[in-house]
């Protein structure tokens, strides 16, 4: 009896300090200052990565949630101007700085003094090596994986596929390309007979796979990096063979371009890649770490995926000339964490 | 001479303080050892540079290649002298003779020096780029220990740029050779006729602003820990503007080694305090250039003052 009834209060004042962890957690960040440090604001997918943060951070802001939600972009893309930034944020005492380095490594000092002075730092996207920082990365070697996961669904017999590739020598083209080719080993029922590089632009795609296209058997399937879908499928019109199973990448112009299809003859494909909103998962991040969460120092960005289904909402809150977006949530931001640990 | 050469610091002086007062006004946080350290702290390499530029602006020319020199050295720093020290102290040496040899054929063969260093720009930049094709590399130890050192009573970095305008002024304006150098800029004929070898002076400020550039890459190495074929591309026209903004002339050996650090650590105080004041991005580059403007401004009314009176 006596043993049972222990247990019970034992139970009821675990529950009653879970509840109240959990109510300071919303709270503790209600004085909390967040900073972005940007290096470039020269292209739409960072202008929008810009908005998204403006918009979350004011509504973070007006729900208590933080103090202050504060966006600095640095005048020149350059490693020391944006050292001497988060210097200066260190200064004007923020509590995280949430980051998209110009360069993986040559913020390191700067990042360290960050921590040192018990300043939180967020990376994203271009992401640093220090340890001390937190790291929201993109597995780029998954997006290509996944592109001829698909593919291999869609297409049980397999075929020739074309490879779009991006901008030679950077970073990312090597790794989805590495997705790619690792996806097509495990699937062997798929065979890259044309590799060229469109460099994430569709006038160049298209000039690129015109030029390659005479010399290709019959392709069924094309693998491609963002913003080269849409040009592809210009040249293989243009040449007046039939259109393959092309993979997108979020551009608006492609979307539209596939709800064309879908209309015109129930054209059905993917379409994935990188949400600019990524920052605004950054910014939960950081939140939760200045409210004392544990947080792994790696995490992975989701891709953002439209599917057939998807489409027409994708393309109605897509602006002309951007990209997909997507706004992520304190909940989205939890997920990440979770699934990290 | 003895007012004009003593009013030629007093306006980088007063350029610091107000910017300092002011910045001390908007961030008080500032205004603290660990404050200072950080509002100045990368400064340090882009004043070592300045110095650097300052030794070739002595002699008359301009040089286009210090922000990729010093990216170079950087990359130097955080690979080869990192992991071989001796080789790598051997590279950075030869990266100095080289720019004294780079001197002697600038004066030998009577090309622009603002031609031979903008190609040369490109060269240290492949070579950086081979040295080091993605970002990476380490600190030598040693050298981040050096540039976090905590002195008492003053942060490193206000130590750090008393040195180096300390050392600076004894080599250019106090010792007999520094006189010379200088004269070169002044009027290098009669230094020629007073029989000296102008060839091997030119080398030498040239080899000086080589050992300063190395300085400023090995500093910003010990800073940052890590390095990067781009890192320091900006200091070329930081270092220009930070040998005028300290009261240096382009022509005529007029130069002054304090005014030249205080004008690089107005420079990057600018820059700070810009930020403070949460000035969008668009406007940072042309707010910085008009402080530029109106520092530069009130020294000519403060030269023609100086002239009438």
């Amino acid at each position: 009896m006596t043993i049972s009834r222990m247990l019970l209060g034992a139970a009821s004042l675990a529950m009653a300090a879970g509840l109240a962890q959990a109510e300071s957690h919303a709270s503790a960040t209600a004085d909390k200052r967040i900073a972005l440090s940007n290096n470039y604001a020269g292209n739409s997918w960072r202008q929008a990565m810009l908005q998204t943060w403006e918009e979350v951070g004011e509504q973070a802001v007006a729900d208590g949630m933080l103090a202050a939600a504060d966006a600095y972009t640095t005048a020149e893309n350059q490693a020391t101007e944006q050292a001497a930034q988060i210097q200066n944020m260190i200064l004007q005492g923020y509590d995280a700085i949430v980051l998209n380095a110009a360069s993986p490594t040559a913020l390191n000092g700067a990042v360290k003094e960050a921590c040192d002075a018990g300043v939180t730092v967020v990376s994203f996207d271009g992401i640093v090596t220090e340890p001390c920082a937190w790291r929201i990365a993109v597995d780029f070697a998954a997006m290509g994986e996944e592109q001829v996961e698909y593919l291999a669904t869609r297409l049980s017999d397999g075929g020739n596929l074309l490879e779009i590739r991006g901008l030679a020598g950077v970073f990312v083209d090597d790794e989805i390309s590495k997705g790619i080719h690792e996806g097509v080993a495990e699937h062997d029922q798929f065979e890259i007979v044309g590799s060229v590089h469109g460099d994430w632009a569709q006038d160049v795609s298209q000039k690129a796979v015109a030029g390659i296209l005479p010399s290709l058997p019959e392709i069924t399937g094309v693998v491609t990096q963002g913003g080269d879908g849409y040009g592809a499928a210009q040249a293989f019109k243009a040449a007046g063979r039939p259109t393959p199973l092309i993979v997108l990448g979020n551009r608006q112009d492609e979307l539209k371009w596939w709800a064309e299809q879908r209309d015109a003859n129930g054209y059905e494909t993917l379409s994935l890649s990188i949400a600019p909103g990524v920052a605004s998962l950054a910014l939960w991040v950081a939140q939760q770490v200045l409210a004392g969460e544990e947080v792994p120092k790696d995490l992975t960005v989701p891709f953002l995926k439209i599917t057939q289904d998807t489409l027409d909402d994708a393309l109605a809150n897509t602006p002309e000339g951007s990209v997909a977006n997507v706004t992520y949530t304190l909940d989205d931001a939890k997920q990440v964490i979770a699934d990290a640990k | 001479m003895s007012f004009l050469a003593r009013h030629r610091i007093i306006l980088p002086v007063v350029s610091l303080t107000v910017l300092l007062a002011a910045t001390f006004y908007m961030q008080p946080r500032a205004m603290s050892y660990f404050g200072l350290n950080l509002l100045f702290n990368l400064a340090v390499p882009i004043a070592l540079a300045t110095i650097a530029q300052m030794m070739i602006i002595m002699v008359n020319d301009i040089d286009l290649s210090l922000g990729a020199f010093v990216s170079l050295v950087a990359c130097v720093t955080a690979t080869i002298l990192n992991d071989t020290p001796a080789l790598g102290l051997l590279i950075l040496l030869a990266l100095i003779l080289s720019y004294a040899l780079l001197g002697a054929v600038i004066h030998a063969l009577e090309i622009p020096a603002i031609v031979v260093t903008l190609g040369m720009s490109f060269v240290w930049g492949g070579l950086a780029l081979f040295i080091l094709p993605s970002p990476g590399g380490a600190s030598p130890d040693w050298l981040r220990t050096l540039m976090t050192v905590k002195p008492p009573f003053a942060p490193m970095a206000v130590v750090a740029s008393v040195i180096i305008a300390l050392v600076a002024h004894l080599l250019i304006i106090r010792s007999g050779i520094g006189t010379v150098l200088r004269g070169v800029g002044g009027n290098a004929r009669s230094v020629a006729q007073a029989g000296w070898p102008v060839i091997r002076l030119k080398a030498l400020a040239y080899g000086l602003a080589g050992l300063f550039g190395v300085l400023a890459g090995m500093a910003l190495v010990g800073l940052t820990t890590s390095a990067d074929a781009n890192i320091a591309l900006r200091y070329t026209l930081l270092s220009i503007a930070g040998v005028i903004l300290g009261g240096g002339e382009f022509i005529g050996g007029k130069v002054s080694p304090t005014g030249a650090v205080i004008g690089a650590l107005t420079l990057t105080l600018a820059a700070s305090f810009l930020s403070f004041l949460r000035l969008s991005s668009d406007w940072q580059i042309g707010a910085q250039g008009a402080v530029l403007i109106l520092v530069l401004t009130a020294r000519l009314i403060f030269r023609q003052k100086g002239a009438e009176a």
